[in-house]
């Protein structure tokens, strides 16, 4: 109970801390002091207090949009286990029902953008749902290989139960993994070098252009649900690429807690050292990522 | 009839229905003057065929009731046997349902008032087709098999060419006839080879037969063929797109949503006669669905014509069905009980689903082509202002269909990859790499899928009125909203409440395979639905929170109604708006080399370039790029044959004589 607390806070608080250390990285590389850690806390908080502004062509779905993104966030992070905890959800197949939510939330956002009929947004849309499209098969070879390594069928003890002793025959495919999970981290959740969540210049943004309509506590969920599925989906990755655990229950939290945040210094680093790709390249980049993954399947699959 | 089993009313409540079903097109035969009213009690007649229909196949399922019955006839094809098992009554459910439904939504949608020409011969053989299905699953005789079979076939020919006077309509028909007879014609093989193999015109056992001989490959592979191309498993799905986009939407929509289900039935039912298939059969049947799954919504994507599109993707939720039935094949070949529950589960759970969302989907665009008048997602847009009601059920069909949770589509599929992630978890040798390459096919099959139907919903209703003919559309009367609202209903009831589901699904389980039953699984322990209900009730719950709060935050927070942003550009018009086949641009151009997108981008010269055209469609690779232009060969080749086509009777008469002559010597 106690640790299901835990997990409920952690997803709750922590999220917009990692773009804080993600912010600060960058602005330790471009040589400037940068804003503190705490500001996407103090933005989001400043937007839930702001007015809203509407374009008239907008219907409920607009308003819908943000609502469900940030419901379907909450509700994944409840399925994805953390550190060395397992998941308050779990049972068999729940890593299905996790990619798919995320997909009930890329349809709402893809449609809250084209309620508002501008090109710009219609545009932003086209390319959440192209290049999902491509980011989908690399997760689910990810979880194949996962199921077969660990002989199980829920992210709980997937995850959690026997990647540190899977480490040492199966290095080859889970290094694959990372690699290709890593790319996928970083493109679900428009990070450099797919999209650059800084960027000013609509017609190369990809999810900042789909919410360029969004405004006041709206944008303020967009903001948070953005955060709490980088932290969800960046607890994934972790628990392939970091498998370190303490032994103690209460010290694994501090592990994980740890092992994010270097996570998010990682995501900074990446940020500051490679610029944007050109958008023809994303889907190959995409594509690559899942041969990676396939490859990783064949290992397991030999 | 003489039941041959101690019988209860669950047969021949399934009977009276389909004998109301049939006999409801009757009256309107006599009421020229009067067509509305006959059709009125056409649909009166439907549905409570379809009511008794329901309770029997309903007690049949829930009870578990196997009952055989034989009506006496004097035809030399054994006896004419019918029966109704767990199974029959699962495939039932939809044909009576849907049936239903569309029967009251076609009072709406084609008003004989409008249709004076038409209506008395769709509501005719509307009756026949739906009896027909529903007198299909139960027949245990081949020929009775057949006899249902092609009724259904031709009536459904007549009911999807209603407006014959159209060319694309008579097109449409002719290649529906054409493929039809092809595979009715693979299936007469099919069942001459069982007859040689059991010596019986009766449907054999469950798992009677040996799969092992050259016999019952060709078996197997006929019955794919044939059913297959009824049910539109790539690259037998030739007729499927134009039958369904030029069918009225109550048809298209009882094709699609069970019609072609009819095919998935036979495959599953001819499979189920041998024991042990081999493993072959299960890996050609999953690489079949999933070929049929990733075109079907690839071709989908590239549409305008929103009927088109969703004929399109009806062929790649087949795929699905069929790559759960071929994980079950799979599993029955190699022995695991797990993989055929799971696997069969999957598949007939995604049959009840699609034939709840695909009519969903296809009633809805008959309400938004009515108010519109055009099929053409391009010329649409902004319906969601004047439509509320629709554009709320067509979203529900629309999440449905792309497999999210927290609706119906989710769970079909989450059993189908819970199947495949078993067997790529636990299987050995080529079983287990198909069943893992198929998770990722699925995976990209559902992204597909979420861009396809985003382009479709945001383009049709989302954004501002395209063209004139989208800005004034009015909502569909209360007798075309009614069916539609039961549907989506049921989407969002067995979405939230997948239990009831696997429960409806554990007799039809047991009665499709034998050793099922032994082997004592349950399929709610398997499959852990009920935790898919507390992920429904919480996100549903978080959602209500969020609401709240944020109506709050609206009220308390200042509001302001501006334009779009357009970045600084402030008159933005309708006409600058990303269009479906923008949406869909990328996408379309990374898989040209199946879509093979036709259009040439028309030149422009200098600054102020003069008027250009510019038109693009996606031609439909097998039949398009490959069946015309190879008929057009041998029809150009063999023209010769043609002189002996002359018109002259006396000339025909003698060819007969001539032939029968030319058979008695060779008969010497």
């Amino acid at each position: 109970m106690t640790h299901i607390l835990i997990h409920i806070l952690l997803v709750l608080l922590m999220p917009p801390l990692l773009l804080g250390v993600i912010g600060k990285t960058k602005a330790f590389f471009a040589g400037r002091v940068g804003a503190p850690y705490l500001q996407p806390y103090y933005d989001i908080w400043k937007l839930m207090r702001k007015g809203s502004v509407f374009s008239e062509t907008t219907t409920w779905l607009f308003r819908a949009g943000p609502i469900v993104t940030l419901s379907v966030a909450v509700t994944a992070s409840l399925l994805i286990p953390l550190g060395n905890h397992s998941a308050p959800f779990s049972f068999a197949g729940d890593m299905i029902l996790f990619a798919y939510l995320f997909g009930l939330a890329r349809f709402f956002t893809v449609a809250a953008a084209l309620d508002t009929g501008s090109s710009f947004e219609g545009m932003g849309g086209a390319r959440e749902a192209t290049f999902s499209c491509l980011a989908e098969p690399t997760l689910f070879f990810a979880l194949v290989v996962l199921a077969r390594l660990s002989g199980s069928l829920s992210l709980s003890t997937m995850l959690t139960g026997s990647i540190t002793t899977l480490w040492p025959d199966s290095a080859p495919s889970l290094i694959l993994l990372a690699g290709s999970l890593f790319i996928i981290l970083l493109a679900e959740n428009c990070r450099v070098p797919f999209d650059d969540p800084n960027t000013h210049l609509e017609l190369t943004m990809i999810h900042e252009v789909m919410v360029l309509d969004h405004s006041g506590p709206a944008f303020g969920y967009i903001l948070y649900g953005a955060a709490m599925k980088l932290f969800v989906l960046g607890a994934f990755f972790l628990h392939i690429a970091f498998p370190f655990k303490a032994g103690d229950p209460f010290l694994d939290w501090g592990v994980f807690i740890i092992a994010m945040l270097l996570l998010a210094v990682v995501i900074g680093i990446v940020e500051s050292i490679m610029a944007r790709l050109r958008m023809v390249r994303i889907p190959q980049i995409l594509v690559a990522s899942t041969i990676l993954a396939a490859f990783a399947l064949v290992l397991v699959l030999r | 009839m003489n039941p041959a089993t101690d019988g209860s009313l669950s047969t021949p409540l399934v009977m009276l229905g389909i004998l109301l079903i049939t006999l409801s097109g009757v009256p309107s035969l006599f009421t020229r003057k009067n067509a509305g009213f006959g059709q009125k009690l056409a649909s009166l007649f439907v549905t409570a065929g379809a009511i008794c229909g329901l309770i029997g196949a309903f007690s049949s399922i829930i009870l578990n009731r196997s009952e055989t019955f034989i009506i006496a006839w004097g035809l030399p094809f054994g006896p004419c046997e019918i029966a109704l098992d767990p199974f029959s009554g699962l495939f039932l459910l939809p044909v009576f349902f849907i049936s239903a439904c569309c029967s009251i939504y076609g009072i709406g949608y084609w008003p004989a008032a409008e249709h004076a020409e038409t209506t008395r011969k769709v509501t005719f053989f509307f009756g026949l087709t739906a009896a027909s299905m529903a007198f299909l699953v139960m027949a245990r005789n081949m020929v009775l098999f057949l006899v249902a079979w092609e009724v259904m076939a031709l009536s459904a020919y007549f009911i999807l060419a209603a407006e014959d006077h159209k060319k694309e309509v008579r097109e449409a028909g002719f290649i529906y006839l054409a493929a039809t007879h092809t595979g009715t014609l693979t299936l007469f093989a099919m069942f001459a080879l069982l007859h040689h193999v059991t010596s019986s015109f009766l449907f054999p056992a469950a798992a009677s037969i040996d799969a092992a001989t050259p016999l019952s490959a060709a078996i197997l592979i006929a019955a794919l063929i044939g059913f297959g191309m009824k049910a539109g498993l790539m690259p037998l799905h030739v007729w499927l797109p134009s039958a369904h986009a030029n069918a009225p939407s109550h048809i298209s929509a009882i094709m699609s949503g069970v019609l072609i289900k009819m095919g998935i039935y036979g495959i599953i039912r001819v499979v189920s006669f041998f024991s042990h298939p081999p493993l072959w059969c299960g890996v050609l049947i999953l690489a079949a669905g999933m070929t049929t799954a990733v075109l079907g919504v690839t071709f989908a994507m590239g549409q305008k014509d929103m009927k088109r599109l969703l004929a399109y993707s009806s062929i790649d939720n087949i795929g699905i069905i069929a790559m759960g039935v071929g994980v079950a094949v799979i599993g029955q070949a190699t022995g695991s009980s797990t993989l055929a529950m799971l696997g069969m589960a999957g598949a007939l759970l995604h049959v009840l689903n699609h034939a709840i969302f695909k009519p969903l989907l296809f009633l809805n665009s008959g309400s938004v082509i009515h108010a519109t008048g055009t099929r053409n997602i391009e010329a649409m847009g902004g319906l969601a202002r004047a439509m509320p009601a629709t554009s709320i059920l067509f979203l529900t069909g629309t999440i449905a269909i792309c497999g999210l949770p927290p609706l119906n589509g989710f769970v079909g599929e989450y059993l189908v990859y819970l199947a495949l992630f078993s067997g790529a978890k636990d299987g050995g040798g080529s079983s287990a790499a198909f069943m893992a390459l198929a998770v990722p096919s699925l995976a990209l099959t559902g992204g597909l899928a979420l861009a396809c139907f985003a382009k479709l919903y945001g383009t049709a209703f989302l954004g501002l009125p395209r063209s004139t003919d989208a800005e004034h559309p009015h909502e569909p009367g209360g007798t075309m909203l009614a069916p539609i609202r039961v549907l989506a209903f049921l989407a969002l009831l067995i979405g939230l409440f997948p239990l009831l589901a696997v429960k409806l699904l554990h007799y039809p389980l047991l009665s499709w395979s034998p050793d099922l039953a032994q082997s004592g699984l349950t399929l709610s322990t398997l499959a852990p639905v009920t935790w898919i209900t507390m992920a429904g009730v919480t996100l549903a719950v978080v959602a209500l929170i969020l609401y709240v709060c944020y109506s709050r935050q609206l009220k308390s927070t200042s509001r302001q109604t501006t334009t779009t942003w357009g970045c600084g550009y402030v008159r933005p018009s309708a006409r600058m708006q990303y269009t479906g086949s923008s949406f869909t641009e990328t996408l379309v151009h990374l898989f040209k080399g199946v879509l093979r997108p036709r259009g040439k981008e028309p030149e422009l010269k200098g600054y102020f370039p003069a008027t250009r055209e510019y038109a693009s469609n996606i031609p439909d690779l097998v039949l398009d790029l490959i069946i015309i232009p190879v008929s057009r060969g041998i029809d150009f080749g063999f023209s010769f044959v043609r002189k002996l086509q002359h018109g002259e009777y006396h000339l025909y008469i003698l060819y007969i004589f001539v032939t029968m002559v030319a058979l008695l010597i060779w008969a010497h």
